[in-house]
């Protein structure tokens, strides 16, 4: 039975933490992915496991579909099964399609950042590298073959630029809204020496992405 | 460096918000008679005429148009619940707790089920009213973030509607905050006096304003 309601009222004991792991469905996680995602200004790590799973049991939902039809099984019943299909293939299609979009807006960006590199599934990869090489192409053909020779890189403003000043990066002081799943005490919020503050469980906040960043990627708050 | 438009604005388009929504466990009686359904986001069923179950809102709206069941309103949906909420919302300076997709799950009902809510009128004008007077509240309470810097912000008890239409205002807000006080901006401005509110305002700006 899926874990679907929002209020989270219970404590917080590591068994409270544990059977929650446990009982959350793979339709869950692919929710809390997929929101995670449109929400972060940077592109997360590939839920490669998830993401396969995922991928079989649509491949298994559309053979049982078929067989339905087949075996004339009621059309009330099949057209459910499609619907929650259909949801779940939606899901599936907007998770890549946002990480996809991110990788065409930060694509030199991500290929220079290790990092960031790591966390693309091999088909982006490939994505990228041909996007990369499109880009260069195009920037070469249209604008850059035609400057003076100390303006021609893609990367750089200038050949006296002393970074790569030409590469958009994805800004990580965007403001978020996220909710935490545990009451985090003394929290810091950037690196000055303020204060640190209180987050309560299950409410929402307005945080700078890069004060929570390890805690996005490490699962304990979640985006909204 | 080349600075990127942020295209952040409403990240979540309404639909999406009411996709989120559908799956919410409300509860149904049917009229007919079903074998269980074994989807992928869950098990429901077996359905059975007469005997309340518990489904997403997406299939409880499915089998309500196909005349399959009826739809029992939300305990939250009642005329004196709603009362209740509306009541403390005007008192109170916070937000009065209510389900994280009320409005969405509300607007599906009216939509697909008005012969299943008693008073429909009464609830819905409720509803209309207890969100007035919270887009009221965020309103005034968005001047403060304005008064006085912020760096965070709490939104206790915000429902996902009213989180989503605010965040453009608040994300983009916030982070402008955040950068004109950044110490390197302070620090650049060398010829401007020292008299930054910084140093002495230390206490107040730590504390996440609550709303």
């Amino acid at each position: 039975m899926e874990t679907g309601a929002q209020d989270g009222s219970s404590g917080y004991s590591t068994m409270d933490d544990y059977e929650s792991l446990i009982s959350t469905t793979d339709a869950e996680l692919l929710k809390r992915a997929w929101q995670n995602e449109k929400a972060a200004p940077q592109i997360l790590r590939f839920e490669a496991a998830l993401i396969q799973r995922s991928r079989e049991q649509i491949k298994l939902m559309e053979e049982t579909v078929g067989e339905f039809t087949r075996n004339g099984i009621d059309p009330l019943t099949v057209s459910l099964y499609q619907m929650d299909l259909d949801r779940t293939i939606f899901l599936l299609r907007s998770y890549l399609r946002t990480r996809l979009q991110k990788i065409e807006k930060y694509v030199f960006h991500i290929q220079k950042t290790a990092e960031l590199w790591n966390r693309l599934s091999r088909q982006e990869k490939r994505f990228a590298e041909r996007c990369i090489e499109d880009m260069e192409k195009h920037l070469d053909q249209s604008v850059l073959s035609k400057l003076p020779s100390s303006y021609k890189s893609h990367l750089k403003q200038s050949s006296s630029s002393e970074e790569d000043d030409m590469v958009p990066e994805p800004r990580l002081d965007t403001y978020v809204i996220c909710r935490s799943k545990r009451f985090l005490g003394a929290f810091q919020l950037d690196d000055s020496a303020e204060e640190p503050v209180n987050i309560e469980a299950d409410d929402l906040y307005a945080l700078p992405y890069k004060s929570i960043k390890p805690l996005v990627e490490t699962g304990q708050i979640d985006l909204v | 460096m080349a600075s990127q438009a942020d295209a952040h604005a409403a990240t979540f388009s309404a639909a999406e918000l009411e996709f989120l929504a559908e799956d919410e466990l409300i509860e149904i009686v049917p009229n007919m008679r079903m074998d269980p359904l074994n989807l992928i986001c869950g098990d429901f069923g077996p359905f059975r005429p007469q005997i309340a179950t518990q489904v997403p809102v997406w299939l409880a709206v499915a089998l309500k148009r196909r005349g399959k069941c009826t739809i029992r309103p939300p305990d939250w949906m009642s005329v004196e619940k709603l009362t209740q909420v509306l009541e403390a919302e005007r008192d109170a300076e916070k937000f009065q707790p209510l389900p994280f997709h009320y409005v969405e799950i509300s607007r599906l009902l009216f939509d697909h089920a008005r012969d299943d809510i008693p008073d429909i009128y009464m609830v819905r004008s409720l509803i209309e009213d207890i969100k007035d007077v919270r887009f009221h509240k965020i309103g005034t309470g968005l001047e403060i973030i304005s008064r006085e810097r912020t760096y965070a912000l709490r939104l206790k008890n915000l429902s996902a509607m009213e989180a989503n239409i605010v965040r453009p205002f608040v994300t983009r807000a916030l982070q402008t905050f955040y950068k004109l006080s950044s110490p390197d901006m302070i620090q650049d401005s060398d010829s401007v006096s020292n008299r930054q509110p910084q140093t002495a305002n230390r206490g107040p700006r730590r504390q996440l304003k609550d709303r």
